[in-house]
């Protein structure tokens, strides 16, 4: 009986192995193994395992650590040296290591990033796709008040609440980035699921009139959100960049920027919205687009 | 070490303790969300949980139900109540009732069924009606239980209720939400701090409460321990 279970065991764990490692060739002991981490954002997921399913086929190694919280968390791991690659976002990465930075513009915020990348790690190429923070109202909100633009808030005469995740408000994102850059005051409400359905729900509800949602997440057209336009910019051009340690050697990296090259701000949207309406797992999805672009 | 000192610290700054999101202000949310609950649940649950006791029947189906309640994920529940409620307290509120029933009901039920049938066979022979066997025997017979119920269900629903700070601006759980998400740790254990405390007070009251309802309920007890001593 034990002996039984022991075989149903094993078997298991070689399944569940076997999946982890998909379909790719046998690792190549010759090449470093690579760390890559993930947000606990799904799209960021999604991303990490592009990168991780490319460099297999190659024949390296790779331990996914995904979904590892906010930057505030997992940034500390990678300047130690405990995570070789990350799916970065460059103007967020930027404002972590300069929160004055003036630059806004995707190629400024680049060459900043790469001035303010610290010794060990670099960036490299970055991405056409793009993920920001955007400050969006529900479309009858929009209209009732002629809303475009972040500064037609100024034209609404009723209060205004913003909800969001709590790091916002710390953040040059939150009440006190849009205060000092555009001169508009809001409350704020705390939902704490990064823009996800309860954050959408109390917009619809009318509880908040504007959230934090990020213009590559599929509910803004799902639900006919409007994302007001930037105009002032106080939000950073945030690029799809990935971060990585010298652990990451050039033929990893060139692997890394052919996949950044190919990955265009529809294709982000695109698979973000296969994980969000059709509840498919991360591999696939990756797996799926890289087939397509022939990648792998 | 370093966070609980700077914890500490973050306590001892007057600035906290004043305004709308001061600690007084969030600790006394903190409380009202855990007694609306803990009544709340209570209304539901001890009265069906007396009616089990009493009549002896379907205990088994609570009990299963009890220990599948009991298994449900809290911030789970609470998202799926948002979903359906919007944000604010009520959804929070209605996923901590949920958390509070089980430990309601089977306290409410385990002590009704412990009465011995001796007693309330010799209530029934003297004239006693249902009613009054359950109200003036069962009850106060098995109080220390049911407040046993209570005071368990109040710990758990005391130091979950930093939940609600997920969809509402309310509660100690504030601290924890913001003192994680802005990297201000201190502010993060020191909300922590906040809530064990309370969570202690609470049980100190608790358990009083329940030890006064041993001594009164079980009177014999009591002496025969003097006695021995």
């Amino acid at each position: 009986m034990l002996k039984k279970l022991s075989i149903v065991m094993s078997v298991i764990v070689l399944a569940g192995v076997s999946a982890l490692t998909g379909c790719t060739s046998n690792p190549d002991p010759s090449k470093p193994t690579i760390v890559i981490g993930s947000q606990g954002y799904y799209s960021s997921e999604i991303i990490a395992e592009i990168y991780a399913q490319a460099l297999e086929k190659a024949g390296y190694a790779v331990d996914r650590q995904f979904r590892i919280g906010p930057r505030e968390v997992y940034l500390p791991e990678i300047e130690a040296g405990r995570i070789d690659l990350f799916p970065e976002y460059s103007g967020p990465l930027l404002q972590y290591w300069q929160p004055g930075t003036t630059a806004r513009l995707g190629d400024d915020v680049y060459a900043q990033l790469q001035q303010a990348t610290p010794p060990g790690l670099r960036v490299l190429d970055q991405s056409a796709a793009t993920d920001q923070d955007s400050y969006v109202v529900t479309q009858a909100f929009a209209n009732q008040w002629g809303l475009v633009a972040v500064s037609d808030l100024a034209k609404v005469t009723t209060p205004l609440i913003l909800g969001a995740s709590s790091n916002a408000l710390d953040r040059p994102n939150g009440p006190n980035g849009l205060l000092s850059v555009y001169g508009i005051e809001v409350g704020f409400t705390p939902i704490e699921d990064s823009g996800g359905p309860l954050t959408v729900k109390a917009l619809k509800d009318g509880d908040i009139q504007l959230a934090i949602i990020y213009t590559a997440n599929p509910s803004i057209t799902a639900n006919n959100l409007i994302t007001l336009e930037d105009n002032k910019g106080l939000f950073l051009a945030s690029h799809i960049v990935p971060l990585a340690s010298d652990n990451v050697d050039e033929q990893a990296a060139s692997i890394i920027n052919a996949v950044s090259a190919a990955m265009g701000p529809g294709d982000l949207i695109g698979m973000n919205a296969r994980s969000v309406n059709d509840q498919l797992p991360a591999q696939t999805i990756a797996r799926d687009w890289l087939t397509e672009k022939g990648l792998i | 070490m370093d966070y609980l000192l700077a914890a500490f610290a973050w306590l001892a700054d007057s600035s906290h303790w004043t305004g709308r999101s001061g600690i007084p202000n969030r600790l006394l949310q903190h409380l009202a969300v855990t007694s609306v609950v803990v009544s709340i649940a209570a209304v539901i649950a001890l009265p069906i949980g007396i009616l089990i006791g009493h009549t002896h029947r379907g205990s088994g189906v609570v009990g299963a139900i009890v220990g599948a309640a009991r298994s449900i994920p809290t911030l789970g529940l609470l998202t799926l109540f948002g979903l359906g409620l919007g944000i604010g307290l009520r959804a929070p509120i209605l996923a901590l009732v949920v958390l509070a029933m089980p430990s309601l009901l089977a306290g409410a039920y385990a002590g009704i069924e412990t009465v011995k049938p001796e007693v309330t066979d010799a209530a029934r022979a003297i004239g006693l009606s249902e009613w009054q066997i359950v109200s003036r025997v069962e009850i106060p017979l098995s109080a220390p239980v049911i407040i046993g119920g209570i005071r368990s269900a109040t710990l758990q629903v005391v130091s979950t209720a930093t939940l609600a700070a997920y969809i509402a601006d309310a509660g100690l759980g504030r601290f924890l939400f913001t003192g994680l998400k802005t990297r201000d740790y201190a502010q993060m254990v020191g909300g922590a701090i906040m809530v064990i405390t309370l969570a202690l007070i609470l049980e100190l009251i608790l358990a009083g409460i329940q030890r006064l309802a041993r001594r009164i309920s079980h009177p014999q007890l009591l002496t025969t321990t003097m006695k021995r001593n």
